[in-house]
């Protein structure tokens, strides 16, 4: 799908419409602004001298270049647990969400498959009803998976908004010519699953991984809800300690000496936040610039059929 | 194809005990043919069973006084009591009031903008300006909400955030924003089109790459503008895409965010920022009112699902466009 259109170039534009073009970029241009601007302050916050940041010196460029901040939260061990079991769920989790999620999507891409209606009917229902939290809790804790790994992997396995996007793709591109050719040749359904279905399916297995990795590494609630021991946390979990929960300190009858090591140390965590902000996105924003098109694709392919 | 023939065969005999002889038979045969595919569902099903539809199971303990000592099918029945306990409650209406508003705040201001910024990155003929602006504007749909959050209080922050700092500078007395119970709607909802308008473009993008270029030269030529061209051309062509997403929105009317509230919510704006799913968990994960707890949920999930069916049939009668 191309979003480039022929404009017939031989009626010239008029002058509303030179005014009207130079609004547009004016306007996209303040867009732009609002968007980056935020995210780019975080970046020159991080590299640059805490204090200056804290009293407002920094603006645009970033000055007293320091990386206290990142040496600080390299010696941080929580941050690193976290990053490693973030990795851990994200990993595992993801290649769980895709393999289920092909499996069913396949049989609900055949047009003359006999469950196809009710089992998309009973995956559609799990969009707008749920359980809820209580009862999923409830549920949790008597299968015993309560402060497991089990759970952040297994609760939620399968999204049917992305079924909805596999069969999609599936039914477009898996045609039932090539299925019957490989029937005739004594393809058994599961052999042609394998051998055919899944190699044809790359991009939506792209697009797959990528929305289940990037759920999984931001997600937060399921180790709020149901994970008691620390070093069990995924990583947002662990930052949301750091960025927002501010800490109550005993000020009573400390040393002069105390309080103004105690305000450094607080400045330096307020400072230390930015670097957070950063390290914490980091595998989403280096990766981000060449799956942002296979997101799109995600968009295009799911919004056929809500 | 042969079994095309035989349901032809099947159709013509009109006794209805064969008829019902037949069904069971047909579906016998398709169950044959398609086993396979039937197999290859059973795990997935079985996740779905047990951690989505397990879930619904305990749903009951709303209508009960649950005891983890008797479980969940053996609690005794009390009917209604958690629901009229929750209408009579202090707290009920505040927090009804905020989930409500934070709802309609959020659809009326966010709604618009994804189809605006569309509508301008539509007319943008350089590829590379184009290409730059979808880029950084999906950016931020990827940041975590933990991080969102995290980048909300920090900017905020009353002695060192960079907009206090940016007041100050002016001569402003400095405002702490996340304590201003007034303020925490717009906080909400501002950062919320700020991290979701790009990606929401896409769909109305695609949309309108799909118009028939006919169209445009046929304006062209009647000496239509920019602007009466996206008027008479683009707004009504992408209408039905507006239509269903405007349904998808409201499918997730009540339920929206229960993380970013509670990330937001702290002490001094808890009297705006206490909504229905930051109750549920305070209820009950935090007090341990499990049944009083789920039937508030419940309570919510409800005009959930009755706001879906009937804006759902509404659109059905105005505009023919409907989800199901």
């Amino acid at each position: 799908m191309t979003l480039i259109k022929k404009s017939p170039t031989a009626i010239k534009n008029t002058r509303e419409d030179t005014i009207f073009n130079i609004v547009t970029i004016i306007l996209l241009c303040i867009v732009l602004l609002i968007v980056a601007y935020p995210i780019y302050f975080v970046i020159i916050a991080s590299i640059s001298d805490p204090y200056m940041v804290l009293n407002g010196d920094v603006t645009f460029y970033p000055r007293g270049f320091t990386l206290d901040s990142y040496k600080e939260i390299f010696k941080n061990s929580q941050i690193w647990t976290g990053y490693k079991n973030s990795m851990i769920y994200t990993f595992f989790g993801t290649i769980l969400n895709v393999s289920l999620t092909m499996l069913i999507a396949f049989p609900l891409s055949r047009n003359y498959f006999s469950g196809r209606k009710f089992i998309t009917g009973i995956l559609l229902v799990t969009m707008y009803f749920t359980g809820g939290m209580i009862p999923t809790y409830l549920l949790i804790q008597s299968l015993n998976l309560y402060n497991t790994f089990w759970v952040m992997i297994f609760l939620g396995a399968v999204s049917a908004y992305n079924v909805i996007i596999a069969r999609t793709f599936l039914e477009a591109n898996i045609p039932l010519e090539l299925e019957e050719a490989a029937a005739i040749d004594g393809c058994s359904k599961l052999q042609f699953f394998f051998k055919f279905v899944l190699p044809l399916s790359k991009s939506v297995i792209a697009v797959l991984v990528l929305y289940y990795a990037i759920a999984h590494w931001n997600d937060y609630m399921r180790g709020l809800i149901y994970l008691q021991d620390e070093e069990r946390y995924p990583l947002q979990l662990v930052i949301r300690g750091i960025l927002l929960e501010t800490q109550v300190q005993n000020m009573d009858n400390a040393t002069a000496e105390e309080l103004t090591d105690m305000f450094r140390r607080t400045k330096l965590a307020e400072a230390m936040k930015y670097g957070i902000i950063i390290i914490s996105t980091v595998p989403t924003l280096i990766i981000y610039p060449f799956i942002q098109k296979h997101f799109v694709k995600g968009v295009m392919i799911g919004s056929v059929k809500g | 194809m042969l079994l095309k023939k035989k349901k032809e065969q099947i159709n013509s005999e009109s006794v209805t005990l064969a008829e019902k002889k037949s069904f069971k038979r047909r579906f016998m045969i398709a169950f044959n043919r398609d086993k396979e595919l039937y197999l290859m569902c059973l795990l997935p099903l079985i996740f779905v069973f047990i951690f989505d539809y397990g879930p619904m199971y305990g749903i009951q303990i709303a209508f009960k006084k649950f005891s983890g000592a008797r479980g969940i099918w053996g609690s005794p029945w009390v009917g209604f009591e958690h629901f009229i306990r929750f209408l009579e409650a202090p707290q009920f209406w505040d927090i009804l009031k905020n989930t409500l508003y934070l709802s309609i705040y959020s659809l009326i201001a966010g709604f618009p903008f994804p189809i605006i910024l569309a509508l301008l990155v539509n007319q943008v003929r350089n590829q590379k300006f184009k290409k730059t602006v979808q880029m950084m504007t999906y950016a931020p749909h990827f940041i975590s909400i933990v991080v969102l959050c995290g980048m909300i209080s920090v900017f905020l922050h009353p002695s060192t955030g960079i907009i206090n700092n940016v007041l100050k500078s002016f001569g402003f007395e400095p405002i702490f924003f996340l304590a201003k119970p007034e303020m925490f709607a717009d906080i909400y909802v501002w950062s919320d089109i700020w991290q979701n308008t790009g990606w929401g473009m896409i769909i109305y993008l695609a949309a309108l790459s799909s118009i028939n270029p006919d169209l445009y030269e046929a304006a062209k030529i009647d000496g239509a503008s920019r602007l009466k061209t996206i008027w008479y051309i683009e707004i009504p062509s992408i209408l039905p895409t507006i239509v269903t997403l405007f349904i998808m929105r409201t499918g997730k009317f009540m339920s929206l965010g229960f993380q970013k509230a509670f990330l937001l919510q702290n002490s001094l704006n808890i009297e705006s920022s206490e909504i229905i799913a930051t109750y549920v968990y305070k209820i009950g994960l935090q007090n341990g009112q499990f049944s009083y707890s789920a039937a508030i949920g419940l309570f919510n999930t409800i005009i959930n699902v009755i706001l879906v069916l009937s804006v759902n049939q509404i659109s059905k009668k105005l505009s023919g466009n409907g989800l199901w």
